[in-house]
């Protein structure tokens, strides 16, 4: 039996509508990605805020390509071969509606040719790598293809 | 003018893959410098050592080391770490002891040995480390950071492969006779559109390598410098301003090795990060981009020294490729960018690429940059970034 958890813990969710989980300054608002460790100490960004404490929040689902690119070699360790020969992979900086910009790998079957600056995408959940414990997922960024632009993929 | 400082000597070792301890390129920099300068290794008050941390470096690198390996003198020691800004810094620290009257004469050295291929971060489990994460969790190297900035240029302003190939072209030329340079060969656009693609749009030549390498720079007050007579009768090259300034939140412009940027509820800054070094230089020494002559930026990319033009305020946003294909920022043109080739001719050596940096606008403004010689330039500015917030800009001026 196959077991699949998160390849790390507490930033996102999984399910249908899987979301990123970011920190928000308790007193001022201000939404940190990724969030720190649940027994870190923790110390708002803000200049302006002294705020120390923080709960987790929900980001949106969706966002806009800020830009992209891809990785045409094995990255070194600590990252995870999944295939030999490693085949490449597309990664997205995503503008999400709450002001930040998110790195993320692009979701399976998706390269540079589907995206452009400005286009919308969508979080979605997919394995990373298996180990011991099974499948490690993490959380990717899908061109949302609109309605009339589907292609053959 | 008193917040100015004397550049009396600059010296470099030549940058490689020489598989050789640093410190003997850091010490050989040192003793070029000083013998540029005519200072006595005795006359030296205080040494800087630019540092870097990685591959267990950390500690060993520092200020006494090149004292030590130069011979004890008694002089005051520190030891900088700033990323790519580390020399900038090592500069500043220098400067500042010098201008707070506690120094007269300043050493700064920075050399590094490099490992082959992608730097990558520290072994073990580090999962609160962002530089470790970035690989684990995204397989997100350097040159992929490099390629998002590269592909939103093209995306919004329209540049194209062959844009970016023309930096190389024309960095390859102007580092062809430069002695110090790594690669001096010429590229062809077709040379570097032929390079195997590393991260889209980027392909290997339009990426800079990592290299061995030292530079080395001897600071001293003005008052030293005049009575010692250096610098002939036109006086010295002298440091007008060092930014070293960190973001200001929210910081919009993703950075290495992060994984995400600053919440911006209000919207972006009127300044992104690069600029504010900039800027804050400009500030410093009272002048603005319009009486720079000179620039040597960081090409870490070749799409970078294109956002790096704009970044210094020497053409609007989106308008580098414009000065690029009009030839402006090559040697005889309007405002000559990395006349000394740059990282595209050299590799990146962390601790002492900023100081290089300064060395080559030291013999511009002196005029003894043979064979790449930026006529009449009297300002250069220098920028880079790294990582961790460090980014810095030097003015210099004669």
């Amino acid at each position: 039996m196959t077991t699949s958890t998160p390849a790390v813990a507490g930033w996102f969710t999984e399910g249908d509508d899987p979301r990123l989980l970011a920190s928000r300054c308790t007193t001022c608002g201000t939404l940190v990605f990724p969030p720190p460790p649940a027994d870190a100490a923790t110390f708002c960004r803000n200049p302006v805020c002294d705020g120390d404490t923080h709960e987790p929040a929900e980001l949106s689902r969706t966002g806009r390509v800020w830009s992209y690119t891809d990785a045409q070699y094995q990255p070194p360790a600590p990252y995870v071969p999944t295939t030999d020969p490693f085949e490449p992979f597309a990664l997205a900086a995503v503008e999400l509606p709450e002001g930040l910009v998110v790195l993320g790998q692009v979701a399976d079957g998706y390269g540079v040719g589907h995206l452009k600056v400005g286009a919308e995408v969508e979080l979605v959940v997919e394995t990373l790598y298996s180990d011991d414990s099974g499948d490690r997922t993490i959380w990717r960024w899908k061109p949302v293809v609109e309605l009339g632009e589907e292609t053959e993929q | 003018m008193s917040k100015q400082v004397a550049v009396a000597g600059v010296g470099m070792h030549p940058w490689g893959k020489w598989g050789r301890p640093f410190v003997e390129y850091g010490v050989h920099a040192a003793r070029a410098a000083l013998a540029d300068s005519g200072v006595a290794w005795s006359d030296v008050d205080f040494v800087v050592g630019g540092e870097t941390v990685r591959n267990g470096y950390a500690g060993y690198v520092a200020g006494s080391t090149f004292a030590s390996a130069l011979g004890w003198n008694g002089a005051r020691i520190a030891t900088s770490y700033a990323a790519c800004a580390t020399g900038a810094q090592a500069l500043d620290t220098a400067r500042a002891r010098i201008l707070a009257g506690l120094s007269e004469v300043a050493l700064v050295v920075g050399a590094d040995t490099t490992p082959k291929g992608f730097l990558a971060p520290n072994a073990g489990e580090r999962w609160t480390d962002p530089d470790w994460l970035r690989f684990k969790l995204l397989g997100m190297t350097n040159p992929a950071y490099f390629a998002l900035y590269a592909r939103r240029r093209m995306d919004l302003y329209g540049a194209t492969s062959e844009d970016f190939a023309q930096v190389k072209v024309k960095n390859a030329r102007h580092g062809l006779d430069n002695p110090y340079a790594r690669f001096r060969k010429e590229s062809s656009v077709a040379d570097v559109l032929a390079s195997p693609i590393v991260s889209d749009p980027l392909h290997l030549l339009d990426i800079c390598a990592t290299s061995d390498g030292a530079a080395a720079v001897v600071l001293t007050s003005l008052d030293y410098a005049k009575r010692h007579g250096l610098g002939g009768t036109e006086g010295p090259v002298r440091v007008a301003a060092i930014s070293t300034v960190t973001p200001t939140f929210p910081n919009t412009v993703i950075d290495m090795p992060l994984l995400s940027t600053d919440h911006a509820a209000g919207g972006a800054p009127e300044h992104t990060f690069k600029e504010s070094i900039a800027l804050a230089a400009y500030e410093e020494a009272g002048i603005g981009p319009e009486d720079v002559d000179v620039a040597e930026v960081y090409d870490l990319s070749t799409a970078l020294e294109l956002d790096w033009i704009e970044d210094l305020g020497l053409c609007k946003k989106g308008e580098a490729e414009v000065l690029l294909r009009a030839g402006d920022t090559t040697i005889g043109g309007r405002i000559p960018v990395n006349p000394s080739g740059g990282l595209a001719c050299f590799g990146e050596a962390v601790p002492a690429q900023a100081l290089a940096q300064v060395c080559e606008l030291t013999w511009q403004l002196r005029g003894q940059a043979t064979g790449r010689q930026v006529e009449g330039a009297k300002v250069g500015i220098t920028a880079n970034q790294g990582l961790f917030g460090h980014g810095s800009s030097v003015l210099l001026a004669r």
